[in-house]
């Protein structure tokens, strides 16, 4: 086959693409002969496209391509590191502080220091004359005149996006509308939104908030998807370019450049929808995943095969994203976490970190205090003579030793790998509390889950948290480097929609509801159909937020799905079923006689992928011999003689018994003293406790 | 004692949090009123069997409430000693509930559930959680009777009372707390909310002495103790020896319109430190009092925010003696007024914080608006249904050596969130006509203090409301600190039909009464500002002038008093 004359059929091959700070990942998979190829490429800052590019030419001719799905980290570098688009704002007359006033939070609990810079300055938000009640009337009506001369002002100014945000909106959308005609019909272009088409919800800073957010990363994560497809097109690529979506469903490009504030976790979610179908396949449904990366160790839970969605996720002091995102919990503990002992004699790791520059000290880039790392290599766990990566020859375990040492070893009166084994020990321990937080602590039987590590650092500590945290196994994906890639080839397509309800439960106007129902269940199926991608059915979920009147927060109410395409019809006592179990599930008191209420229905229609055949990834029969001899890896307080693997070359059925090292290009698997680990039939590995 | 390993001990300490913050967040989310259920203004933790001292704290709860709580727990100890002696045992499920504000801390709003953890038929340690109701009675709807000369004029004062008994609920008392508020479902919301909340608690320490067992908790719980007192001493004796004076004052009592002195001789030696009060104003005619529980927990607010890293449990107040003699405003006791206690506490942090940067410049910052601005609208609907909005309000943070102060932060006591002004227009006849920063309310400095804000609501009830603040700093602005300046006065209007009042008390206003479409408008203060403003950066200055920040009219217009000059011993 030949890059040019005929092209391969569409959907011939499908590419995940995930392009991270430092790599960027790709996977490639085959349909039709069910095969797979990888590639690593480096990752270009503020280049994106180039990594992107470059790492599609490894795989092969662009026109093979049938479509290539996306996990972006373009969105979250720009909110991180504010380098989005100059932003302006046009809000009712009285309100345009409210993005800054925030809800009068502060940056920590102790201690008063710390400011706020918004991402939409105070001169380039405007006030309009307009007024909508809370009950949705319309008080005041917006002179179109005055929003097309605000819009003026904040051109004039070099807006590159326009905001529009008025109070309670929510309610009534009318204002906002004519003043979007307005501005549209003096700037037309895509860069113009309105709060009730981003969020139509109640609470102004929330959706403020996500609504500036939202056009602050419009013209950036528009001008990156443009330039990508623009290069594709060149490169002879006919298919479409999809995105991954926070909530780990793929959208349309097209979606993505109106709603690129659902792109703000979109790398880390499709990481999160691998992990979930690896484990499925291996008939798991309940699992928690853990990313290890540099700086942060990233958590989520899937339960009963569903991934947990948080409806809102504070990006950073101030920039809050109200938008279902897949539940991330996040703690400073990484590799380059940095461990010290602190004033009162407690041995802390993280939250600081020393980065990949300068790095750990085994680096030798100048960092001379001890990271995880660096216990890491100091203990033998880490092959000094195979790092990860294409950086470095051979770490520095002498400068790790000395880290140790100086800030850890002597102030606790330990040698070095005591000292190390207790930096481990540390950082284990925090990284179980982020495990507990989102298992344990939320009610979830630890016992029931299964342990899925993932990046660069997981399976180094797999083990260990299995058993802290009292996890029922762990299962190390094949190939844990490229687990987000994987994610975007697998991952299901998915729209949600929002809609303010505001009906009394007692008595409820069920007609209604069954029309809201109905009518949401249309337009967000006709988005995912429209999508431009196969799926092989469409499935729709609705929930409604409920409360007692009198309270401001709701419970999330599961109704009963679409049937063949069509919403179910509820009624009062469905609806009341529905809400005082789910109420029971949080708190262990109903209120009886205390009238109820639905807020909001939230409906997301999920176009459901063809099956992704995992078995592509297990190891093919007759493969190399997998040991690699043996070296001195300290556990549990002394040096033992331990068995290395070259962990792609097992085979199905495997079986090893720790202490034991698992090597591979992107990741090192530890099997602990006391675990067994056994090859599956997709290559994954199941770390179990040694029976006896 | 078994010595516990630094492994244990990291893992029990989060676990530990993780249970109060998991009490925290049930509360709010099954809150009736916004003050919980959207201002966080609520609390939970665990405490000692036998002395009440605070064990483990949640990251989130309400500062204040933190250094309180201990007090509250140790006076349901002293209650069940004395039905012991009656012959009246404690059992399991047993939960009690009281609001006295001079056994417990703060004002009568703030509801205590306290219930014991039981394991081997001994109290292992005390559950508690607190949180601010919207209405328990009283003069003033919400509470902040700002011209209250005793407590009974504030509302309804319940003693430790057994709420529940072996799990079961005494109707009897939520009867008696229904029929002495405006809003009763509101407050039994919230009471439910608190259950939920010990329950959660209850089930998940339970879960976590299983698995670690009575012994190795103990001895983790001492070892944190002991680690908070250890980093408490050690932050100490970084200051240099020395006695250091700082004084502050309140605009007056609510009363009579004198102003009330807060002073404070803070004296260090090695890894020791006392705080002496004794220079203050003698108890006060009006609700500025407060108790000596309440003066103790705001010193530990005040010296968390100093030194963070101290871990918040009872130990890092080993170290520091207090002297609040009885003779001053700040250690009465019942029936004084103390349902502003908000306000001399705010000061009285403010003054600690004042102290210590005369100590160590390096730790210098300058005072925040310090005044919560209490208000409350209430009126009746055409159908005869009461309402009651209270709420609290934000202003600006004091400049420091790190930068500018925060625009529109919470006071030190706090870190409430403001309800959005939608949840309150979709609660309440109100209309929020403005929500907006104060240009040139930080006090200029090298680094300016944050901004303070304008709030301005109207009301939409045909039957009109009434109006009462309870706030401060109306005459004695934040002050700023190693040179920086002064940020601006708060200040209160209501409309009239013949044009705009203010009161002669100046923040302090009971029952004034407004017509539908009219307004009320409340300008809080900023922060003060730290050090010389002829050090601003350039960048910084022009940034403050093209926001608008500042608006470089010169001076404030309207500022009713010159503010006295603080910040010395008399």
């Amino acid at each position: 086959m030949s890059a040019s004359g005929t092209r391969a059929p569409r959907q011939a091959g499908i590419v995940g693409v995930d392009v991270g700070g430092t790599f960027t990942d790709l996977f490639f998979y085959d349909e039709a002969k069910r095969e797979f190829r990888t590639a690593k490429v480096t990752s270009h800052r503020g280049d994106e496209a180039l990594g992107f590019l470059s790492g599609l030419a490894v795989l092969g001719p662009l026109g093979d391509l049938g479509a290539i799905v996306h996990g972006t980290t373009v969105g979250t570098n720009a909110l991180l590191e504010r380098k989005g688009a100059r932003v302006g704002l046009i809000t009712t007359k009285g309100f345009r502080d409210v993005l800054e006033m925030r809800r009068r939070d502060r940056p920590h609990t102790w201690g008063l220091w710390g400011e706020f810079v918004p991402v939409v300055e105070r001169s380039m938000r405007l006030e309009v004359t307009e007024r909508v009640l809370a009950d949705g009337t319309l008080r005041t009506a917006l002179d179109p005149e005055e929003a097309r001369a605000a819009a003026r002002e904040l051109i004039k100014k070099g807006a590159q996006a326009i905001a529009i945000i008025f109070i309670n909106a929510f309610a009534n959308p009318e204002n906002e509308r004519r003043a979007a005609e307005a501005v549209r019909s003096i700037w037309p272009n895509e860069h113009v939104a309105t709060s009730s088409e981003i969020l139509p919800e109640i609470r102004e800073f929330e959706r403020s908030s996500t609504t500036a957010l939202n056009a602050y990363l419009q013209p950036v994560v528009g001008s990156y998807l443009g330039k990508l497809e623009d290069a594709l097109r060149e490169g002879g690529y006919e298919g479409d370019l999809h995105i991954v979506q926070s909530n780990g469903g793929v959208m349309a490009t097209s979606t993505a450049r109106r709603l690129p504030v659902r792109t703000a976790l979109s790398g880390p979610a499709a990481g999160v929808i691998a992990a979930g179908a690896i484990a499925r396949a291996a008939g798991r449904l309940n699992v928690i995943t853990g990313d290890l990366g540099g700086t942060s160790f990233d958590v989520s839970l899937i339960a009963d095969g569903h991934t947990a969605l948080s409806a809102q996720t504070t990006v950073d002091f101030g920039l809050v994203i109200r938008t279902p995102m897949i539940e991330i919990t996040t703690i400073g503990a990484g590799g380059g976490s940095i461990a010290r002992v602190d004033k009162g004699g407690l041995l802390q790791v993280g939250p600081e970190s020393a980065g990949s520059l300068p790095g750990p000290a085994c680096y030798g880039a100048g960092n001379t205090r001890p990271t995880l790392t660096d216990a890491n290599v100091v203990l033998g766990r880490i092959n000094a003579e195979r790092p990860i990566g294409d950086k470095l020859e051979r770490l520095d375990v002498e400068a790790a030793t000395q880290a140790i040492l100086a800030h850890v070893g002597r102030p606790l009166g330990l040698d070095a790998p005591r000292a190390a084994e207790a930096i481990v020990k540390v950082a284990n321990a925090r990284m179980a509390g982020a495990i507990r937080l989102v298992s344990i602590e939320r009610g979830h039987d630890p016992a029931k889950f299964t342990f899925m590590p993932f990046g660069g650092g997981g399976a180094l500590h797999a083990g260990a948290l299995m058993r802290e945290v009292g996890l029922d196994s762990v299962l190390v994906p094949r190939f844990p480097g490229i687990t987000s890639a994987l994610g975007c080839v697998i991952a299901d397509l998915r729209h949600d929609q929002v809609l303010t309800v505001n009906l009394a439960l007692d008595g409820l106007d069920a007609g209604l509801l069954n029309r809201h129902l109905a009518n949401t269940n249309r337009a967000a199926r006709a988005v995912i159909a429209n999508a431009g991608v196969v799926v092989s059915r469409i499935d729709t979920v609705f929930d409604l937020d409920m409360h007692y009147v009198g309270q401001t927060h709701t419970v999330q109410v599961r109704l009963p799905p679409e049937v063949d395409g069509e919403a179910r019809p509820v009624d009062e006592a469905v609806v009341r079923d529905a809400f005082e179990a789910a109420y029971r599930t949080q708190f262990s008191r109903l209120l009886p006689g205390v009238p109820a209420r639905i807020v909001t229905l939230r409906t997301a229609a999920i176009g459901r992928r063809p099956h992704f055949g995992l078995e592509a990834l297990a190891p093919r029969s007759g493969g190399n011999d997998a040991r690699r001899g043996t070296r001195r890896v300290w556990f549990d307080g002394q040096w033992r003689m331990t068995a290395i693997f070259s962990r792609l070359d097992l085979p199905v059925g495997a079986r090893v018994e720790g202490p034991a090292i698992l090597e591979q290009a992107d990741a090192t698997t530890v099997i602990d003293p006391g675990l067994v680990a056994k090859s599956d039939a997709y290559g994954n590995l199941v770390i179990t406790r040694s029976p006896r | 004692m078994s010595v516990i390993d630094p492994v244990t001990l990291a893992v029990l300490k989060g676990r530990l949090e993780q249970i109060a913050d998991e009490m925290d967040a049930t509360l709010y989310r099954s809150a009736f009123n916004p003050i919980i259920a959207e201002a966080r203004d609520a609390c939970h933790g665990l405490y000692h069997a036998t002395t009440g001292a605070t064990l483990v704290q949640g990251s989130k709860g309400l500062p204040i409430f933190v250094g309180a709580m201990s007090f509250a727990v140790k006076a349901v100890i002293d209650k069940v000693a004395r039905d012991h002696a009656l012959g009246v045992g404690l059992d399991e499920g047993d939960t009690f509930l009281f609001n006295d504000p001079y056994e417990g801390g703060t004002h009568l709003n703030d509801f205590r559930l306290v219930r014991p953890i039981w394991r081997d038929g001994k109290v292992f340690a005390w559950l508690a959680s607190v949180g601010h109701w919207l209405d328990i009675g009283g003069n003033v709807p919400g509470g902040f009777n700002a011209s209250a000369t005793e407590s009974f004029q504030e509302g309804v004062r319940i003693p430790p009372v057994k709420l529940m008994a072996q799990g079961r609920v005494n109707e009897d008392i939520l009867a008696i707390l229904a029929a002495n508020s405006r809003v009763p479902q509101s407050n039994y919301g919230d009471l439910n909310g608190q259950i939920n909340a010990l329950d959660l608690g209850e089930r998940r320490v339970h879960a976590l002495l299983d698995e670690y067992g009575e012994e190795t908790v103990t001895a983790a719980l001492d070892t944190f103790g002991q680690r908070a007192e250890a980093l408490m001493r050690e932050n100490i004796r970084g200051l240099p020896d020395g006695t250091y004076s700082f004084e502050d004052y309140l605009d007056n009592d609510g009363v009579s319109d004198a102003r009330l002195t807060i002073a404070l001789d803070l004296t260090i030696k090695s890894d020791t430190m006392t705080l002496d009060f004794s220079r203050s104003s003698p108890p006060c005619a009006g609700p500025l009092n407060i108790a000596r529980s309440t003066a103790v927990a705001c010193c530990y607010v005040a010296l968390k925010h100093i030194f963070p890293d101290v871990p918040a449990n009872s130990g890092c107040l080993a170290p520091i003696d207090f002297i609040i003699p009885e003779t001053t405003l700040l250690g009465v006791s019942a029936p004084k007024p103390v349902g502003g206690y908000t306000e001399t506490i705010l000061r009285m942090i403010g003054v600690v914080f004042g102290a210590i940067a005369k100590a160590d410049p390096k730790l210098a910052t300058a005072a925040f608006f310090g005044t919560i601005n209490a208000l409350s609208l209430a009126g009746y609907r055409a159908n005869g249904a009461r309402w009651v909005m209270s709420m609290f309000f934000g202003g600006g943070l004091g400049g420091n050596p790190k930068g500018d102060g925060l625009n529109h932060g919470n006071n030190a006591i706090s870190t409430a969130t403001m309800p959005p002004l939608e949840i309150l227009e979709a609660a309440y006849p109100v209309m929020f006509t403005q929500w907006a920063l104060r240009p040139d309310s930080g006090g200029a400095g090298r680094h300016r203090g944050g901004l303070g804000d304008v709030y301005e609501i109207e009301v939409l009830d045909e039957n009109g409301a009434e109006v009462f603040l309870l706030g401060e700093r109306g005459r004695f602005a934040p002050f700023g600190v190693a040179g920086g300046g002064e940020a601006a006065l708060n200040r209160f209007f209501w409309e009239t039909d013949d044009g705009e009042a203010t009161a002669p008390l100046v923040s302090k206003v009971t029952g004034v009464r407004i017509r539908k479409g009219q307004k009320v408008r409340l300008e809080t203060p900023g922060g003060g500002g730290w050090g010389d403003p002829a050090e601003r950066e350039k960048s910084r200055i022009e940034r403050d002038t093209r926001e608008g920040y500042v608006e470089a009219k010169g001076a404030r217009a309207g500022d009713p008093l010159p503010a006295a000059k603080r910040g010395h011993a008399a």
